[in-house]
């Protein structure tokens, strides 16, 4: 090599550098290992995408590279687990929700290991790289599955704080987690609690339900129009499954309207989740299903899209209005 | 099942005794007797696909595999996936006699709400070491309890996998193979129950899986050939490899069985794959299954 290179030049092994909020991943792993749990963590080549690398580094010998083996790699987590062993293994959300989905049900579920799989670079957040990595379909999957939890923390912190409850569940796990560049939305260390919603805002006009990186947006988009005079309440439902039934029955008691904010298909995610509730209920409150309405992505950089979607602060708020308009 | 036999792992003094011999060809009688008294009941079922595992479930459950009856969850036991899940009714009677669950459970096979299914759930079953029933998975699932040792005190376990060898055309197999052999799992040892037949016929004119000891070996993996009917080979062959702590590799018996071994007219019929014996049919299954000397 001649001389430095450019800082602007970056190499794949540094991609996480700058993709802080994965290393809350590994933060919680070093984090269960000190407090004495018995978990490994494996991925299937993308070490340095998910931010497993950090772990494998303080902890080579919990750490097992799989190869490009998705399948292989859960299913053999799976045998780890009935060991008496907890294990963390992630890959790309595309890859594992679909790919893996057989794996994941009868091996996973079905044979009710505690493994926890980590579906990370969720919904469009891979932008350009194309729907083969897109995912926009994993909750409707995952939460499918009997005895499977679904979690999508809205960020980093958040993501630790579900990692650090898992210890305490005996049930398989999916986390849905984004690429790491979430903005915070939790800028101290939440508690995460199963089956338990986080209300942020209490509106009458309109509730925002949302999960994963809807949630900074929608906090920002009602922010502002209860700056402008309205009536937005915010629910972060990183916990889809199992679903804090009540958060939702309250909500739709309290605000005229209810819209759904998720980075995947309006179909079967967390607005077919609050949907089922509604209706099971019996209760007739107008609802908007916000996400990707049943299309396959376009391509451009993750930001381009979340604007073009309307999946950003200003997109939300722009849904929000014309719908309680 | 004690698996204590004694020698060297190269030596070859793991040739079972005839007394053992006489037991373990009894024992695979069982288990094909108790298959046909099962599947009457479900009135449908997978004779052929225990028939021809018959001598390594015996081999396997009443000599090599450390275990302690009535103890299916201890820690330190020898643990067993299977692949092709379908022969499980050929396992569930085997359970009950080592006193894994009452033996009255047998008789309510596949009735409403029974533990006992076509194939096995590691929830309701007691012996049953993990679920099977999608074809593929029971490699991976081993080679994760292999694993689990780096983690655990128990780090002297075998793990034991059958698979069919229509299974070898599973792609996640070849995952775990590449997987085993680069992660060294030593403590893993596959059986291919190579019968020829899966359930559109030869397996080597639907999807050739040919040459089989070739493509185990290319994969890091050490390879022996056995007789699958030859219980007293087989039982050697098992307990040689099970005692073999030189081997630093995983390890994979290609089994030669026959589908449908014991019963004339279903090893010469590959329909045979799920069928139902009318009684009377049975009664000759059966007459021709005591007059066996595997």
């Amino acid at each position: 090599m001649n001389g430095p290179l450019s800082p602007n030049s970056w190499q794949y092994r540094g991609l996480n550098a700058v993709n802080p909020g994965l290393d809350h991943l590994s933060n919680g792993l070093i984090d269960l290992v000190k407090a004495g749990h018995n978990v490994m963590a494996g991925s299937a080549d993308l070490q340095y995408s998910n931010g497993l690398n950090r772990f494998a580094a303080a902890y080579p010998d919990r750490y097992i590279s799989f190869g490009i083996s998705e399948q292989n790699m859960v299913s053999t987590a799976a045998g780890i687990a009935t060991c008496g062993v907890t294990p963390f293994v992630a890959t790309f959300a595309s890859f594992l929700a679909l790919l893996v989905c057989e794996q994941i049900r009868m091996d996973v579920a079905y044979s009710a290991q505690p493994v926890r799989l980590v579906g990370h670079h969720t919904g469009i957040s891979l932008g350009f790289y194309g729907t083969s990595h897109h995912a926009t379909e994993d909750i409707a999957i995952m939460r499918s599955i009997a005895d499977l939890a679904v979690i999508s923390p809205a960020d980093g912190p958040q993501l630790e704080a579900a990692i650090r409850a898992s210890a305490d569940y005996d049930k398989p796990i999916y986390f849905r987690i984004g690429r790491g560049r979430d903005p915070v939305v939790y800028k101290e260390t939440p508690t995460f609690t199963f089956g338990k919603a986080h209300e942020h805002l209490k509106g009458e006009e309109l509730t925002i339900i949302a999960c994963g990186m809807a949630v900074h947006g929608a906090l920002e988009a009602a922010s502002a129009m209860n700056a402008d005079g309205r009536s937005v309440g915010v629910i972060d439902m990183a916990c889809i499954k199992p679903l804090d039934r009540d958060a939702i029955l309250e909500a739709a008691s309290r605000s005229k309207k209810i819209m759904t904010v998720e980075e995947h298909n309006v179909l079967g995610g967390l607005g077919g989740a609050v949907a089922e509730v509604l209706a099971d209920e019996g209760i007739g409150v107008k609802l908007k299903r916000h996400g990707i309405y049943d299309e396959y992505s376009l391509i451009a950089p993750p930001t381009h899209l979340y604007a073009h979607y309307k999946l950003d602060a200003a997109g939300i708020r722009s849904v929000a209005e014309a719908f309680i308009a | 099942m004690s698996g204590s036999s004694g020698g060297t792992a190269r030596g070859n003094s793991f040739e079972p005794t005839p007394d053992v011999v006489a037991m373990l060809k009894e024992r695979a009688r069982f288990v094909r007797l108790e298959t046909i008294r099962l599947i009457e009941i479900a009135k449908t079922g997978h004779y052929t696909s225990v028939f021809s595992a018959a001598e390594i479930f015996a081999a396997l459950y009443y000599d090599v595999m450390r275990l302690r009856r009535g103890d299916p969850k201890w820690a330190g036991r020898d643990r067993f996936t299977i692949g092709k899940g379908h022969a499980a009714v050929g396992l569930f009677p085997i359970y009950a006699d080592l006193g894994f669950f009452p033996k009255e459970w047998l008789d309510q096979y596949t009735r409403l709400g029974s533990p006992l299914g076509d194939h096995p759930d590691m929830r309701k079953v007691p012996g049953v070491d993990f679920s099977s029933g999608s074809i593929g998975h029971a490699l991976s699932n081993a080679l994760g309890m292999v694993l689990a040792q780096r983690w655990t005190a128990e780090k002297d376990y075998r793990v034991f996998c059958m698979m069919g060898d229509g299974e070898m055309q599973e792609g996640q197999v070849w995952e775990a193979a590449i997987n085993a052999a680069q992660h060294r799992a030593r403590n893993l040892i596959a059986i291919i129950d190579r019968n020829g037949y899966q359930l559109d016929g030869r397996v080597d004119d639907l999807m050739n899986i040919e040459p089989l000891d070739e493509k185990w070996r290319a994969f890091g993996w050490e390879v022996h050939t056995v007789d699958g009917h030859d219980v007293a080979k087989v039982t050697e062959l098992l307990r040689q490899v099970r005692a073999d702590d030189e081997r630093t590799r995983p390890c994979v018996i290609i089994a030669k069985t026959s589908k449908g071994r014991g019963v004339s007219y279903m090893e010469t019929e590959p329909g045979w794959h799920l069928g139902y014996l009318d009684p009377s049919d049975a009664e000759k299954a059966i007459a021709e299954i005591n007059a066996l000397d595997a």
